[in-house]
């Protein structure tokens, strides 16, 4: 056995760096490029802009219309485009359907409308599981649905990006689209969490 | 290819370490190098136009299988976009364990891919389908667990992509639409599933008429 074949993996922060590293002696990184599209990850990718879009859909009989036909250009009066949001689906919540979004083979998600994903939807607990024992595992993440509820899995499979449009929950009537918006998580954009009024009753200011 | 990230109903996994709506979405990043994964992909794919996002997802499953297993997420994408830079020539890999000071595995060789094969006719909203009884030994976005399996086509894309099987090998390839088909849990694993539906978003060249 050589040396080479012994020698301990580096870290994963060192081989990051280092990746980085190679590709900037090569000047193949052009200046700000990374800080660019970090800031793009970190600000302009947020669940709140899905939030948004759900809430004006609950106002706007014409703006559902339009994100149930064509996802993509619903979103896309937010300003809501670019990678991984070029095809978007709005999966429909009704009182006996809940939409749960996974990717089993790796992780795509409708980033800019949803966010990029997270830990728990990227874990091999969620990817092998939820397709296979979706009432399970919903209810183990504290959303426990009665049996006349299908649970409806999509595998983001292909190129397709999915948002999950859910029922607007009573007692939110009068509520300003941004009070609606404020109740839509991320959990909620993915299906595996509905909607909370709270416990008060009042609108979030 | 038949790998260890196809895991789509493979058992043995326990709870998801998640309780719903119980975390802030920021931090978005939790280390100070995880941004650099989906960054320098997309600077190969769509800065550089290297190499494409299904060579990235194939380079990832090209990965040695404890090696895929033990890595974090955005570690398998660092290893993906390393390995695909190596392969295309811009970078080697002595480099790379040079400036990381350590051992830099990479992806398993890539292998050849396949032609595409779309559909003669495309399908329709409500018909029945089939998934193709077929093993593909490399790049494919057919999960295994709808192999074989019969469905109904809910929803045909009105954009086109090219074909995975194809261009996730660096081959080019025309687009085409895909297809939305829900399959009961019932179908994919008889009464060892809860009951309810999964949809899969695939390729016309996956299926046939049922």
């Amino acid at each position: 056995m050589s040396n080479e074949s012994i020698k301990a993996v580096a870290s994963a922060s060192d081989r990051a760096f280092a990746l980085s590293k190679a590709l900037q002696e090569q000047a193949l990184i052009p200046e700000g490029y990374v800080e660019k599209f970090t800031e793009i990850m970190e600000n302009d990718f947020d669940p709140a802009n899905g939030a948004r879009v759900v809430a004006r859909a609950w106002v706007d009989p014409a703006y559902r219309e339009l994100l149930l036909r064509d996802g993509t250009a619903a979103c896309d009066q937010f300003g809501y485009t670019g990678a991984q949001g070029e095809y978007i689906v709005a999966l429909q919540n009704t009182p006996t359907l809940q939409n749960v979004i996974v990717c089993t083979l790796c992780s795509c998600t409708a980033w800019p409308v949803l966010g990029l994903p997270p830990d728990w939807y990227k874990s091999f607990e969620y990817r092998s599981r939820v397709v296979r024992e979706s009432r399970t595992v919903l209810r183990e993440m504290g959303l426990d649905l009665p049996n006349e509820v299908e649970i409806r899995v999509w595998d983001t499979s292909a190129e397709t990006r999915y948002m999950v449009l859910p029922l607007r929950p009573s007692g939110t009537e009068g509520w300003t689209e941004a009070q609606l918006a404020s109740i839509v998580t991320k959990d909620v954009l993915i299906g595996i969490a509905r909607p909370e009024v709270p416990t008060t009753g009042t609108p979030p200011q | 290819m038949d790998g260890i990230h196809d895991l789509g109903g493979v058992q043995g996994f326990g709870r998801i370490q998640h309780i719903a709506n119980s975390l802030s979405y920021k931090p978005v990043f939790h280390e100070d190098w995880e941004h650099l994964g989906y960054s320098l992909l997309f600077l190969g794919a769509a800065e550089l136009g290297l190499f494409n996002v299904d060579e990235l997802r194939h380079a990832i499953e090209r990965l040695e299988p404890r090696q895929y297993l033990a890595s974090s997420y955005y570690d398998r994408i660092v290893v993906g976009t390393a390995s695909l830079f190596v392969e295309k020539g811009a970078i080697t890999q002595r480099r790379l364990e040079e400036l990381a000071g350590g051992a830099y595995p990479l992806a398993l060789p890539l292998g050849p891919g396949r032609a595409a094969n779309p559909p003669q006719a495309p399908f329709n909203v409500g018909d029945p389908v089939k998934v193709r009884d077929e093993f593909v030994c490399g790049h494919t976005r057919m999960p295994a667990y709808v192999r074989g399996k019969h469905g109904i086509v809910v929803h045909r894309t009105t954009h086109e992509w090219p074909f995975p099987d194809t261009v996730g090998h660096g081959l080019p390839c025309a687009c085409e639409p895909t297809y939305h088909v829900q399959f009961t849990t019932q179908e994919l694993w008889g009464d060892a599933a809860d009951a309810g539906t999964v949809v899969v978003d695939l390729f016309g060249g996956y299926l046939l008429k049922a």
